[in-house]
Protein backbone atom coordinates (compact mmCIF):
# COMPACT_ATOMS: atom_id res chain seq x y z
CA UNK A 1 0.00 0.00 0.00
CA UNK A 2 1.21 3.48 -0.80
CA UNK A 3 2.07 6.06 1.84
CA UNK A 4 -0.70 8.29 3.18
CA UNK A 5 0.66 11.85 3.47
CA UNK A 6 0.68 12.95 7.11
CA UNK A 7 0.11 16.64 6.33
CA UNK A 8 -3.41 16.00 5.00
CA UNK A 9 -6.78 15.26 6.58
CA UNK A 10 -9.14 12.62 5.23
CA UNK A 11 -12.73 11.41 5.05
CA UNK A 12 -14.10 7.90 5.20
CA UNK A 13 -15.31 8.45 1.64
CA UNK A 14 -11.66 8.76 0.51
CA UNK A 15 -11.32 12.50 -0.04
CA UNK A 16 -8.23 14.33 1.22
CA UNK A 17 -8.10 17.93 2.48
CA UNK A 18 -5.07 20.21 2.66
CA UNK A 19 -5.26 23.17 5.04
CA UNK A 20 -3.83 26.11 3.11
CA UNK A 21 -3.58 28.13 6.35
CA UNK A 22 -5.57 31.08 4.97
CA UNK A 23 -9.08 29.87 5.65
CA UNK A 24 -9.13 27.82 2.44
CA UNK A 25 -8.55 24.14 1.82
CA UNK A 26 -7.60 22.16 -1.28
CA UNK A 27 -9.25 18.79 -1.78
CA UNK A 28 -9.00 15.73 -3.94
CA UNK A 29 -9.34 11.96 -3.76
CA UNK A 30 -6.80 9.66 -2.16
CA UNK A 31 -4.36 7.33 -3.86
CA UNK A 32 -6.39 4.41 -2.52
CA UNK A 33 -9.53 5.87 -4.12
CA UNK A 34 -7.92 6.40 -7.52
CA UNK A 35 -6.54 2.86 -7.48
CA UNK A 36 -9.94 1.43 -6.65
CA UNK A 37 -11.61 3.50 -9.38
CA UNK A 38 -9.14 2.62 -12.10
CA UNK A 39 -8.45 4.85 -15.09
CA UNK A 40 -10.31 8.13 -14.64
CA UNK A 41 -11.92 9.33 -17.88
CA UNK A 42 -14.01 12.26 -16.67
CA UNK A 43 -14.29 14.58 -13.69
CA UNK A 44 -17.42 16.66 -13.25
CA UNK A 45 -16.20 19.72 -11.36
CA UNK A 46 -18.29 22.01 -9.16
CA UNK A 47 -18.87 25.64 -10.13
CA UNK A 48 -16.73 28.39 -8.65
CA UNK A 49 -18.94 30.34 -6.24
CA UNK A 50 -21.05 27.31 -5.39
CA UNK A 51 -21.84 26.96 -1.65
CA UNK A 52 -21.39 23.43 -0.37
CA UNK A 53 -22.69 21.92 2.84
CA UNK A 54 -20.50 19.33 4.55
CA UNK A 55 -21.25 15.91 3.07
CA UNK A 56 -22.99 17.37 0.00
CA UNK A 57 -22.38 15.81 -3.40
CA UNK A 58 -20.39 18.29 -5.44
CA UNK A 59 -19.10 16.38 -8.43
CA UNK A 60 -18.54 13.03 -10.05
CA UNK A 61 -15.49 11.04 -11.04
CA UNK A 62 -16.01 8.57 -13.85
CA UNK A 63 -13.55 5.80 -14.48
CA UNK A 64 -13.58 3.26 -17.25
CA UNK A 65 -15.56 1.11 -14.83
CA UNK A 66 -18.08 3.30 -13.02
CA UNK A 67 -19.19 6.69 -11.82
CA UNK A 68 -18.48 7.73 -8.22
CA UNK A 69 -19.88 10.75 -6.46
CA UNK A 70 -17.62 13.26 -4.75
CA UNK A 71 -18.72 14.48 -1.31
CA UNK A 72 -17.70 17.78 0.25
CA UNK A 73 -15.56 16.93 3.28
CA UNK A 74 -16.35 20.35 4.76
CA UNK A 75 -18.83 23.16 4.21
CA UNK A 76 -17.75 26.25 2.30
CA UNK A 77 -17.67 28.19 -0.93
CA UNK A 78 -15.89 26.81 -3.99
CA UNK A 79 -13.15 29.35 -4.80
CA UNK A 80 -11.23 27.41 -7.45
CA UNK A 81 -11.54 24.21 -9.48
CA UNK A 82 -8.82 22.29 -11.28
CA UNK A 83 -9.84 23.00 -14.85
CA UNK A 84 -6.89 21.03 -16.24
CA UNK A 85 -8.83 17.88 -15.29
CA UNK A 86 -11.34 18.63 -18.05
CA UNK A 87 -8.72 17.78 -20.66
CA UNK A 88 -6.52 15.48 -18.61
CA UNK A 89 -8.70 13.57 -16.12
CA UNK A 90 -5.99 10.90 -15.87
CA UNK A 91 -4.02 13.37 -13.70
CA UNK A 92 -6.20 12.13 -10.82
CA UNK A 93 -4.57 8.70 -11.26
CA UNK A 94 -1.08 10.01 -11.90
CA UNK A 95 -0.87 12.57 -9.10
CA UNK A 96 -3.83 12.20 -6.74
CA UNK A 97 -2.35 14.36 -3.94
CA UNK A 98 -0.86 17.15 -6.04
CA UNK A 99 -1.61 17.89 -9.70
CA UNK A 100 -4.83 15.89 -9.46
CA UNK A 101 -6.48 18.18 -6.87
CA UNK A 102 -10.12 18.85 -7.59
CA UNK A 103 -11.30 22.03 -5.88
CA UNK A 104 -10.48 24.70 -3.31
CA UNK A 105 -13.00 25.75 -0.69
CA UNK A 106 -13.23 28.80 1.54
CA UNK A 107 -14.33 27.20 4.77
CA UNK A 108 -17.51 28.31 6.49
CA UNK A 109 -16.22 26.83 9.76
CA UNK A 110 -12.44 26.49 10.09
CA UNK A 111 -12.75 24.35 13.20
CA UNK A 112 -14.52 21.64 11.21
CA UNK A 113 -11.11 20.55 9.90
CA UNK A 114 -10.33 19.03 13.27
CA UNK A 115 -13.20 16.62 12.93
CA UNK A 116 -11.62 14.95 9.87
CA UNK A 117 -9.45 11.86 10.04
CA UNK A 118 -5.70 12.12 10.34
CA UNK A 119 -3.38 9.91 8.28
CA UNK A 120 -3.29 7.12 10.89
CA UNK A 121 -7.06 7.01 11.25
CA UNK A 122 -7.52 7.05 7.48
CA UNK A 123 -4.94 4.26 7.14
CA UNK A 124 -7.11 2.19 9.47
CA UNK A 125 -10.14 2.85 7.24
CA UNK A 126 -8.22 1.65 4.20
CA UNK A 127 -6.88 -1.42 6.03
CA UNK A 128 -10.39 -2.34 7.11
CA UNK A 129 -11.51 -2.32 3.47
CA UNK A 130 -8.70 -4.52 2.17
CA UNK B 1 -24.41 -18.00 -3.07
CA UNK B 2 -23.49 -20.59 -5.64
CA UNK B 3 -19.87 -21.49 -6.14
CA UNK B 4 -18.25 -19.61 -9.00
CA UNK B 5 -16.59 -21.60 -11.76
CA UNK B 6 -12.96 -21.18 -12.68
CA UNK B 7 -11.42 -21.31 -16.12
CA UNK B 8 -8.22 -23.31 -16.73
CA UNK B 9 -6.33 -19.99 -16.56
CA UNK B 10 -7.54 -19.05 -13.07
CA UNK B 11 -4.15 -19.58 -11.38
CA UNK B 12 -2.39 -17.68 -14.13
CA UNK B 13 -4.76 -14.72 -13.72
CA UNK B 14 -3.96 -14.55 -10.00
CA UNK B 15 -0.25 -14.84 -10.70
CA UNK B 16 -0.47 -11.96 -13.17
CA UNK B 17 -2.24 -9.78 -10.59
CA UNK B 18 -5.65 -9.94 -12.24
CA UNK B 19 -8.46 -8.28 -10.31
CA UNK B 20 -11.04 -11.06 -10.18
CA UNK B 21 -14.78 -10.42 -10.37
CA UNK B 22 -17.82 -12.66 -10.79
CA UNK B 23 -18.94 -12.74 -14.43
CA UNK B 24 -21.53 -15.10 -15.91
CA UNK B 25 -20.95 -17.61 -13.14
CA UNK B 26 -17.15 -17.48 -13.43
CA UNK B 27 -14.40 -15.75 -11.53
CA UNK B 28 -12.78 -13.67 -14.26
CA UNK B 29 -10.13 -10.94 -14.40
CA UNK B 30 -11.71 -7.53 -15.03
CA UNK B 31 -8.26 -6.00 -15.36
CA UNK B 32 -4.58 -6.67 -14.83
CA UNK B 33 -2.05 -4.25 -13.27
CA UNK B 34 -1.70 -2.46 -16.63
CA UNK B 35 -5.25 -1.10 -16.19
CA UNK B 36 -8.27 -1.06 -18.48
CA UNK B 37 -7.26 1.92 -20.60
CA UNK B 38 -3.70 0.75 -21.28
CA UNK B 39 -4.90 -2.80 -21.91
CA UNK B 40 -7.34 -1.40 -24.46
CA UNK B 41 -4.67 0.69 -26.15
CA UNK B 42 -2.17 -2.16 -26.13
CA UNK B 43 -4.66 -4.39 -27.95
CA UNK B 44 -5.25 -1.71 -30.60
CA UNK B 45 -1.52 -1.07 -31.02
CA UNK B 46 0.10 -4.47 -30.49
CA UNK B 47 -1.56 -7.61 -29.20
CA UNK B 48 -3.73 -8.70 -26.29
CA UNK B 49 -4.42 -12.17 -24.92
CA UNK B 50 -7.94 -12.73 -23.58
CA UNK B 51 -9.18 -15.71 -21.61
CA UNK B 52 -12.62 -16.50 -23.04
CA UNK B 53 -12.70 -20.04 -21.72
CA UNK B 54 -15.92 -19.24 -19.86
CA UNK B 55 -17.74 -19.34 -23.18
CA UNK B 56 -19.49 -22.55 -24.15
CA UNK B 57 -17.86 -24.70 -26.82
CA UNK B 58 -20.26 -27.21 -28.29
CA UNK B 59 -20.07 -29.80 -31.07
CA UNK B 60 -23.12 -31.02 -32.94
CA UNK B 61 -22.82 -34.53 -34.32
CA UNK B 62 -25.36 -36.28 -36.49
CA UNK B 63 -26.68 -36.52 -40.03
CA UNK B 64 -26.63 -33.19 -41.94
CA UNK B 65 -26.20 -31.08 -38.78
CA UNK B 66 -26.30 -27.81 -40.76
CA UNK B 67 -29.89 -28.44 -41.89
CA UNK B 68 -30.84 -29.39 -38.36
CA UNK B 69 -29.34 -26.25 -36.81
CA UNK B 70 -31.22 -24.07 -39.29
CA UNK B 71 -34.39 -25.00 -37.36
CA UNK B 72 -33.05 -22.85 -34.50
CA UNK B 73 -31.18 -19.99 -36.21
CA UNK B 74 -32.01 -17.73 -39.18
CA UNK B 75 -28.45 -17.86 -40.51
CA UNK B 76 -27.53 -19.70 -43.69
CA UNK B 77 -25.74 -22.70 -42.18
CA UNK B 78 -26.29 -25.14 -45.06
CA UNK B 79 -24.44 -22.71 -47.31
CA UNK B 80 -21.53 -22.32 -44.89
CA UNK B 81 -18.48 -23.91 -46.51
CA UNK B 82 -16.29 -26.31 -44.53
CA UNK B 83 -13.60 -24.42 -42.64
CA UNK B 84 -15.68 -21.25 -42.34
CA UNK B 85 -17.24 -19.54 -39.35
CA UNK B 86 -20.45 -17.51 -39.32
CA UNK B 87 -22.31 -15.32 -36.80
CA UNK B 88 -25.76 -16.60 -35.85
CA UNK B 89 -28.65 -15.95 -33.48
CA UNK B 90 -30.92 -18.28 -31.54
CA UNK B 91 -34.34 -16.70 -32.00
CA UNK B 92 -37.47 -17.12 -29.88
CA UNK B 93 -41.02 -17.86 -31.07
CA UNK B 94 -41.77 -14.19 -30.32
CA UNK B 95 -39.01 -13.07 -32.68
CA UNK B 96 -36.58 -12.06 -29.93
CA UNK B 97 -32.95 -13.11 -29.56
CA UNK B 98 -32.15 -15.90 -27.08
CA UNK B 99 -28.39 -15.72 -27.63
CA UNK B 100 -25.84 -14.90 -30.27
CA UNK B 101 -23.20 -17.43 -31.26
CA UNK B 102 -20.52 -18.40 -33.73
CA UNK B 103 -20.98 -21.48 -35.89
CA UNK B 104 -18.13 -23.30 -37.64
CA UNK B 105 -18.59 -25.92 -40.32
CA UNK B 106 -15.85 -28.26 -39.09
CA UNK B 107 -16.54 -30.84 -41.79
CA UNK B 108 -18.11 -33.87 -40.13
CA UNK B 109 -19.71 -31.78 -37.38
CA UNK B 110 -20.57 -28.22 -36.41
CA UNK B 111 -18.58 -26.35 -33.77
CA UNK B 112 -20.46 -23.66 -31.86
CA UNK B 113 -19.24 -21.00 -29.44
CA UNK B 114 -21.99 -19.58 -27.22
CA UNK B 115 -22.10 -16.97 -24.47
CA UNK B 116 -21.14 -18.05 -20.96
CA UNK B 117 -24.27 -16.59 -19.36
CA UNK B 118 -26.55 -18.46 -21.80
CA UNK B 119 -24.55 -21.70 -21.97
CA UNK B 120 -26.87 -24.00 -20.01
CA UNK B 121 -29.98 -22.61 -21.65
CA UNK B 122 -28.42 -22.90 -25.13
CA UNK B 123 -27.36 -26.49 -24.59
CA UNK B 124 -30.81 -27.58 -23.49
CA UNK B 125 -32.34 -25.54 -26.35
CA UNK B 126 -30.08 -27.39 -28.79
CA UNK B 127 -30.85 -30.80 -27.30
CA UNK B 128 -34.59 -30.19 -27.42
CA UNK B 129 -34.60 -28.42 -30.76
CA UNK B 130 -32.35 -30.82 -32.67
CA UNK B 131 -33.95 -34.00 -31.37
CA UNK B 132 -32.54 -37.40 -30.62
CA UNK B 133 -30.77 -37.89 -33.96
CA UNK B 134 -28.16 -35.35 -32.89
CA UNK B 135 -25.56 -35.46 -30.15
CA UNK B 136 -24.75 -32.15 -28.48
CA UNK B 137 -21.27 -32.48 -27.03
CA UNK B 138 -19.93 -29.84 -24.65
CA UNK B 139 -16.16 -29.97 -24.97
CA UNK B 140 -13.76 -29.34 -22.10
CA UNK B 141 -11.46 -26.89 -23.78
CA UNK B 142 -10.00 -23.52 -23.01
CA UNK B 143 -10.51 -20.63 -25.43
CA UNK B 144 -7.82 -17.98 -25.88
CA UNK B 145 -8.29 -14.89 -28.03
CA UNK B 146 -5.13 -13.32 -29.43
CA UNK B 147 -6.17 -9.93 -30.77
CA UNK B 148 -4.48 -6.94 -32.31
CA UNK B 149 -2.37 -5.83 -35.26
CA UNK B 150 0.60 -7.87 -33.98
CA UNK B 151 -1.44 -11.08 -33.51
CA UNK B 152 -0.34 -12.46 -36.87
CA UNK B 153 3.31 -11.64 -36.14
CA UNK B 154 3.08 -13.67 -32.95
CA UNK B 155 1.16 -16.48 -34.63
CA UNK B 156 3.78 -16.61 -37.39
CA UNK B 157 6.32 -17.71 -34.76
CA UNK B 158 4.14 -20.27 -33.00
CA UNK B 159 1.85 -21.65 -35.70
CA UNK B 160 2.72 -20.18 -39.11
CA UNK B 161 0.17 -22.22 -41.02
CA UNK B 162 -2.67 -20.53 -39.07
CA UNK B 163 -1.59 -17.22 -40.63
CA UNK B 164 -2.98 -18.47 -43.94
CA UNK B 165 -6.48 -18.18 -42.52
CA UNK B 166 -8.42 -15.08 -43.50
CA UNK B 167 -11.19 -13.42 -41.50
CA UNK B 168 -13.84 -15.95 -40.40
CA UNK B 169 -11.90 -18.99 -41.58
CA UNK B 170 -11.26 -21.86 -39.20
CA UNK B 171 -9.01 -24.88 -39.05
CA UNK B 172 -7.25 -27.49 -36.94
CA UNK B 173 -3.56 -26.97 -36.29
CA UNK B 174 -0.76 -28.15 -34.09
CA UNK B 175 0.63 -25.54 -31.73
CA UNK B 176 3.33 -26.35 -29.17
CA UNK B 177 2.62 -30.00 -29.92
CA UNK B 178 -1.07 -29.76 -29.07
CA UNK B 179 -4.05 -29.97 -31.41
CA UNK B 180 -5.76 -26.60 -31.44
CA UNK B 181 -8.76 -25.26 -33.34
CA UNK B 182 -8.11 -21.76 -34.60
CA UNK B 183 -10.43 -19.25 -36.17
CA UNK B 184 -9.41 -15.86 -37.53
CA UNK B 185 -11.95 -13.79 -35.67
CA UNK B 186 -12.55 -12.07 -32.38
CA UNK B 187 -14.49 -9.48 -30.46
CA UNK B 188 -12.26 -6.40 -30.61
CA UNK B 189 -12.50 -5.11 -34.18
CA UNK B 190 -8.85 -6.06 -34.70
CA UNK B 191 -7.22 -8.83 -36.67
CA UNK B 192 -6.74 -11.85 -34.47
CA UNK B 193 -7.26 -15.47 -33.67
CA UNK B 194 -9.43 -17.46 -31.32
CA UNK B 195 -7.63 -20.59 -30.20
CA UNK B 196 -9.50 -23.54 -28.72
CA UNK B 197 -7.13 -25.73 -26.76
CA UNK B 198 -7.71 -28.79 -24.53
CA UNK B 199 -8.31 -27.58 -20.96
CA UNK B 200 -5.19 -29.26 -19.60
CA UNK B 201 -2.94 -27.49 -22.13
CA UNK B 202 -4.56 -24.05 -21.84
CA UNK B 203 -2.33 -22.69 -19.10
CA UNK B 204 0.90 -23.69 -20.86
CA UNK B 205 -0.24 -22.24 -24.18
CA UNK B 206 -1.32 -18.97 -22.55
CA UNK B 207 2.07 -18.66 -20.83
CA UNK B 208 3.83 -19.40 -24.13
CA UNK B 209 1.85 -16.64 -25.88
CA UNK B 210 2.46 -14.19 -23.02
CA UNK B 211 6.20 -14.85 -23.34
CA UNK B 212 6.12 -13.09 -26.71
CA UNK B 213 7.14 -9.45 -26.35
CA UNK B 214 4.05 -8.09 -28.12
CA UNK B 215 1.52 -9.88 -25.92
CA UNK B 216 -0.14 -8.57 -22.75
CA UNK B 217 -2.90 -10.22 -20.73
CA UNK B 218 -6.17 -8.30 -21.10
CA UNK B 219 -9.18 -8.34 -18.78
CA UNK B 220 -12.92 -8.09 -19.27
CA UNK B 221 -12.93 -4.30 -18.82
CA UNK B 222 -10.90 -3.66 -21.95
CA UNK B 223 -12.72 -6.46 -23.76
CA UNK B 224 -15.91 -4.47 -23.25
CA UNK B 225 -14.52 -1.11 -24.40
CA UNK B 226 -12.86 -2.76 -27.43
CA UNK B 227 -16.02 -4.54 -28.57
CA UNK B 228 -18.10 -1.40 -27.99
CA UNK B 229 -15.81 0.68 -30.22
CA UNK B 230 -16.01 -2.13 -32.78
CA UNK B 231 -19.83 -1.85 -32.73
CA UNK B 232 -20.28 -5.46 -31.60
CA UNK B 233 -23.31 -6.39 -29.51
CA UNK B 234 -23.10 -7.73 -25.98
CA UNK B 235 -25.85 -10.24 -25.31
CA UNK B 236 -28.08 -9.30 -22.38
CA UNK B 237 -27.36 -5.63 -22.98
CA UNK B 238 -27.58 -4.62 -26.65
CA UNK B 239 -29.64 -7.63 -27.67
CA UNK B 240 -31.94 -9.90 -25.68
CA UNK B 241 -35.27 -11.73 -25.85
CA UNK B 242 -37.13 -8.42 -26.25
CA UNK B 243 -35.15 -7.21 -29.30
CA UNK B 244 -35.68 -8.64 -32.77
CA UNK B 245 -32.77 -9.16 -35.18
CA UNK B 246 -34.19 -6.40 -37.39
CA UNK B 247 -34.47 -3.88 -34.55
CA UNK B 248 -30.93 -4.84 -33.54
CA UNK B 249 -29.59 -4.07 -37.02
CA UNK B 250 -28.56 -7.70 -37.46
CA UNK B 251 -30.44 -8.37 -40.71
CA UNK B 252 -27.13 -9.57 -42.13
CA UNK B 253 -27.35 -12.52 -39.71
CA UNK B 254 -30.47 -13.69 -41.56
CA UNK B 255 -29.17 -15.62 -44.55
CA UNK B 256 -30.60 -14.77 -47.98
CA UNK B 257 -31.85 -18.37 -48.50
CA UNK B 258 -33.79 -18.07 -45.21
CA UNK B 259 -35.69 -14.95 -46.21
CA UNK B 260 -38.98 -14.77 -48.09
CA UNK B 261 -38.52 -16.18 -51.57
CA UNK B 262 -35.29 -17.95 -50.56
CA UNK B 263 -34.60 -21.66 -51.11
CA UNK B 264 -35.02 -22.46 -47.41
CA UNK B 265 -37.23 -19.56 -46.39
CA UNK B 266 -38.36 -19.37 -42.75
CA UNK B 267 -38.27 -22.56 -40.65
CA UNK B 268 -36.71 -20.93 -37.56
CA UNK B 269 -38.42 -19.72 -34.37
CA UNK B 270 -40.17 -16.37 -34.78
CA UNK B 271 -39.77 -16.49 -38.59
CA UNK B 272 -43.18 -14.94 -39.30
CA UNK B 273 -42.52 -11.78 -37.34
CA UNK B 274 -38.82 -11.51 -38.21
CA UNK B 275 -39.26 -12.05 -41.96
CA UNK B 276 -42.21 -9.66 -41.95
CA UNK B 277 -39.95 -7.02 -40.39
CA UNK B 278 -37.18 -7.76 -42.90
CA UNK B 279 -39.60 -7.20 -45.80
CA UNK B 280 -41.88 -4.45 -44.46
CA UNK B 281 -39.29 -2.56 -42.40
CA UNK B 282 -42.14 -1.46 -40.13
CA UNK B 283 -40.20 -1.90 -36.88
CA UNK B 284 -40.47 1.14 -34.64
CA UNK B 285 -37.02 1.26 -33.05
CA UNK B 286 -33.48 0.50 -34.07
CA UNK B 287 -30.11 -0.10 -32.46
CA UNK B 288 -27.71 2.72 -33.28
CA UNK B 289 -24.23 3.90 -32.39
CA UNK B 290 -24.05 7.12 -30.39
CA UNK B 291 -21.05 9.42 -30.20
CA UNK B 292 -20.88 11.85 -27.29
CA UNK B 293 -19.22 15.22 -26.97
CA UNK B 294 -16.74 16.22 -24.30
CA UNK B 295 -15.61 13.48 -21.96
CA UNK B 296 -18.56 12.47 -19.80
CA UNK B 297 -19.36 8.80 -20.48
CA UNK B 298 -22.99 7.90 -21.09
CA UNK B 299 -23.67 4.48 -19.66
CA UNK B 300 -26.18 1.68 -19.98
CA UNK B 301 -29.66 2.73 -18.85
CA UNK B 302 -29.33 6.43 -19.71
CA UNK B 303 -32.54 7.66 -21.33
CA UNK B 304 -32.42 9.46 -24.66
CA UNK B 305 -34.52 12.48 -25.55
CA UNK B 306 -35.21 14.48 -28.67
CA UNK B 307 -34.48 18.22 -28.84
CA UNK B 308 -38.16 18.85 -28.06
CA UNK B 309 -37.93 16.78 -24.85
CA UNK B 310 -39.70 13.61 -25.98
CA UNK B 311 -38.19 10.34 -24.77
CA UNK B 312 -36.95 8.56 -27.87
CA UNK B 313 -34.78 5.74 -26.58
CA UNK B 314 -32.33 4.24 -24.13
CA UNK B 315 -28.61 3.45 -24.00
CA UNK B 316 -27.78 -0.28 -23.78
CA UNK B 317 -23.96 -0.07 -23.61
CA UNK B 318 -21.75 2.92 -23.16
CA UNK B 319 -18.53 4.30 -21.84
CA UNK B 320 -15.52 6.32 -22.78
CA UNK B 321 -13.87 4.99 -25.94
CA UNK B 322 -10.12 5.14 -25.34
CA UNK B 323 -9.25 4.83 -29.05
CA UNK B 324 -12.07 7.09 -30.23
CA UNK B 325 -11.18 9.66 -27.55
CA UNK B 326 -14.85 10.41 -26.99
CA UNK B 327 -17.78 8.87 -25.18
CA UNK B 328 -19.25 6.04 -27.28
CA UNK B 329 -22.48 4.16 -26.75
CA UNK B 330 -25.06 1.92 -28.37
CA UNK B 331 -28.75 2.08 -27.75
CA UNK B 332 -32.20 1.83 -29.21
CA UNK B 333 -33.95 4.90 -30.59
CA UNK B 334 -37.31 5.44 -32.26
CA UNK B 335 -36.88 4.76 -35.97
CA UNK B 336 -37.49 8.40 -36.95
CA UNK B 337 -34.40 9.36 -34.91
CA UNK B 338 -32.19 6.50 -36.09
CA UNK B 339 -30.59 8.17 -39.08
CA UNK B 340 -26.84 8.79 -38.86
CA UNK B 341 -26.14 12.42 -38.03
CA UNK B 342 -29.32 12.88 -36.01
CA UNK B 343 -28.82 14.45 -32.61
CA UNK B 344 -30.37 13.12 -29.42
CA UNK B 345 -29.79 14.02 -25.77
CA UNK B 346 -28.80 11.56 -23.07
CA UNK B 347 -29.92 12.27 -19.53
CA UNK B 348 -26.96 11.92 -17.17
CA UNK B 349 -27.33 13.12 -13.57
CA UNK B 350 -30.09 15.53 -14.49
CA UNK B 351 -28.19 17.04 -17.42
CA UNK B 352 -28.92 16.50 -21.11
CA UNK B 353 -25.76 15.59 -23.00
CA UNK B 354 -25.86 15.80 -26.80
CA UNK B 355 -25.06 12.62 -28.71
CA UNK B 356 -24.90 12.07 -32.44
CA UNK B 357 -26.33 8.94 -34.04
CA UNK B 358 -23.30 7.40 -35.72
CA UNK B 359 -22.66 4.44 -37.97
CA UNK B 360 -20.75 1.67 -36.23
CA UNK B 361 -18.00 0.55 -35.92
CA UNK B 362 -16.55 3.66 -34.26
CA UNK B 363 -13.05 2.49 -35.22
CA UNK B 364 -11.83 1.11 -38.54
CA UNK B 365 -11.70 -2.68 -38.25
CA UNK B 366 -8.36 -4.39 -38.80
CA UNK B 367 -9.83 -7.70 -40.01
CA UNK B 368 -7.52 -9.67 -42.28
CA UNK B 369 -9.66 -10.39 -45.31
CA UNK B 370 -6.75 -11.62 -47.41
Amino acid sequence: MSAIPSNLRYTKSHEWVLDNGDGTVTLGITDHAQQALGDVVFVELPEVGQELASGEEFGVIESVKAASDLYAPLGGEVVAVNESLEDAPETVNESPYEDGWIAKLKLSDADALDALLDADAYGAVVDAED
Amino acid sequence: MTQLNKTPLYDLHLELGGKMVPFAGYEMPVQFPLGVKKEHEHTRQACGLFDVSHMGQVLIHGPAPAEALEALVPADIVGLPAGMQRYALFTSEEGGILDDLMVVNAGEHLYLVVNAACKEQDISHLRTGLGSDYRVEVVDRGLLALQGPAAATVMQRLCPSACELVFMQHGRFSMEGVEVWISRSGYTGEDGFEISVPAEHSDALARRLLAEAEVEAIGLGARDSLRLEAGLCLYGHDIDATTTPVEAGLIWAIGKPRRRGGERAAGFPGADLILHQVAAKDHTRKRVGLLGEGRAPVREGAELFSADDVKVGVVTSGGFGPSVGQPVAMGYVAIEHAEAGNQVFAEVRGKRLPMTVTKTPFVTPGYHRG
